[in-house]
């Protein structure tokens, strides 16, 4: 941990020198979103001041500026993932949008009444909704992979459910709730053999682990630039090129189109046909920023502080009586969903509040999860590279004396 | 006693926390707990208060003209808000509680952690005694 330059790094996030209800803010707030780097937030600052045009379509030097660092942003995001050309790099506005461009997409020309989508009982609502809209439209059946009590999934149910009507898959790498790391490369494999497409929601990985489709062999991988140090309103759908091609567009609208007229239209090449309108460009062109800033520390260097940092939360957490965690795989990563025994979740929440602590209460958008633990909500604590041992000192701290009242 | 005084009594009961975040909620979860048991036959789905993240359960009793309430609340913090509506409108006529505006919240520091997401809960609590002493005019 010696190497891991943490006072420079929080040096690096402005908002972490902030004062809340009269205590030094920690945020472990991260899984709902991450706190921005200054680099981010200049690289707003200079977009806006200085090379602001809309893009593409303008021939005026601005227009060039701005359309170069767009499309920059495109190539590094191409890089961090692994994919093999911006071809299949999609501008979203974030894995919501990017799950429903997929499921909306895929319902005008893949699938047929009576096909199978598979999800997993602990996916956020963004990975639910999209496919039951979808399946009620063209009578599909949705089928959910279990869960186990430490909130594992159960991949022989997964297999027992496969049948040769399963079109695709559609889970989650990380769980939002549970912080489960799930055996993707494993689910993807069976998916091949079986022939079913897949989509992996990279939402909570993507700033924690490293990710690279090709090894993958995902056909879909979505995830968001603000749950990795970058700006709010960016999303990423990557798609293999041969299945984005097939896909017809899932909006319609300027820069989606090559020619137009009342008679007929036709579309714009990948990437542009899903880019449908003027896009979120100086968020796009403020991504990059973040990505080069996770780059520059090392996504390694990261991952391991951060492991050490959830095994030590997990280990004091763990300690205090009446306290119970939600998802005790041995892969997680530093997410905690728990309840205590004498203390709502919500009196937790706001008790913390009170402390500078900001942690997230409630379903977190699982509900299906929830009710599976028989759960109304949890308090849930997640960890990012800015968090330090003191902090969960602090918290732990906190709870004890919340419990103790 | 009306609404009016004893809101302003709350007001000057709360002025001794200086808006202390942390002592506001102490306090507030002091007050919940000094509230009435509340009987676990009266936790029915009629009794429910609808549009609370948390659930609050809130039934009556009327006197004389008068109407007396009782309610509960699975968290501490929600309870104790609860317990200042109670204060305010347990004792008044149907009239008087469908004619009273609630000032208290705004005037007690209680505004600014009760924040956008939870007052539609406070406002749910409130509606709900008003629904109550519409039904009993």
């Amino acid at each position: 941990m010696n190497s891991y330059p943490i006072d420079s790094i929080r040096d690096d996030f402005p908002i972490l020198k902030s004062k809340i209800n009269n205590h030094n803010l920690i945020y472990f707030d991260n899984a709902a979103t991450t706190q921005k780097p200054r680099v981010v937030i200049d690289s707003l600052t200079n977009f806006y001041q200085n090379n602001n045009a809309n893009i593409h379509r303008g021939i005026h030097t601005l227009a060039e500026k701005a359309t170069e660092e767009f499309e920059m942003t495109r190539s590094v995001v191409k890089n961090f993932i692994n994919a093999s050309s911006e071809k299949e790099i999609i501008f979203t506005k974030g894995t919501t949008e990017g799950i429903n461009l997929i499921a909306s997409s895929l319902s005008k020309s893949f699938f047929n009444e009576g096909d199978e989508i598979i999800i997993s009982e602990m996916e956020h609502h963004s990975n639910i909704v999209p496919w039951q809209m979808v399946a009620k439209e063209k009578k599909l059946k949705l089928k959910t992979i279990n869960v186990s009590d430490n909130g594992e999934l159960d991949l022989d149910h997964f297999e027992s459910i496969i049948n040769e009507k399963t079109k695709l898959v559609s889970v989650v790498y990380i769980s939002n709730t549970l912080g489960t790391i799930n055996p993707v490369k494993k689910i993807i494999d069976i998916c091949r053999e079986n022939n079913i497409l897949n989509l992996i929601d990279g939402a909570q990985a993507s700033a924690h682990n490293e990710i690279d489709v090709k090894d993958l062999g995902a056909d879909f991988f979505v995830f968001s630039a603000h749950k990795m140090y970058g700006p709010t309103g960016v999303g990423i759908v990557y798609g293999r090129e041969n299945i984005l091609e097939k896909m017809p567009p899932y909006m319609g609208g300027g820069e989606m189109i090559k020619d137009v007229s009342f008679t007929e239209t036709t579309y714009n090449d990948l990437p542009y046909k899903f880019e449908a309108g003027t896009p979120n460009i100086g968020d796009v062109v403020g991504f990059k920023e973040a990505i080069h800033y996770i780059e520059k520390i090392g996504k390694k260097k990261i991952r391991d502080y951060e492991e050490n940092l959830m095994k030590y939360t997990n280990s004091c957490l763990s300690d205090i009586d009446g306290i119970n965690i939600f998802g005790t795989s041995k892969k997680k990563i530093g997410i905690f969903s728990f309840t205590c025994e004498n203390s709502h979740f919500y009196d937790l929440g706001l008790l913390l509040d009170a402390k500078g602590i900001a942690v997230r209460t409630g379903h977190h958008c699982t509900q299906p999860l929830m009710s599976k633990f028989n759960l109304d909500g949890t308090a849930r604590l997640s960890l990012a590279l800015y968090n330090t041992k003191e902090e969960v000192d602090f918290f732990i701290e906190s709870i004890k004396k919340i419990i103790k009242r | 006693m009306n609404t009016t005084t004893i809101q302003q009594n709350i007001i000057e009961d709360f002025e001794i926390l200086e808006d202390d975040f942390e002592m506001t909620l102490n306090y507030l979860m002091e007050l919940g707990e000094k509230l009435e048991e509340y009987e676990e036959k009266n936790k029915t789905d009629e009794n429910i208060v609808k549009g609370c993240q948390s659930k609050v359960w809130l039934s009556y009793e009327s006197k004389d003209g008068k109407l007396f309430f009782s309610g509960d609340s699975n968290t501490s913090i929600t309870k104790g808000l609860l317990s200042l509506l109670i204060k305010v409108f347990s004792g008044q006529t149907p009239k008087d509680i469908l004619d009273t505006k609630l000032f208290f919240i705004n005037k007690t520091g209680l505004c600014r952690f009760i924040g956008t997401q939870r007052s539609n809960g406070l406002e749910a609590m409130e509606n709900k005694f008003k629904v109550i002493a519409l039904s009993s005019k």
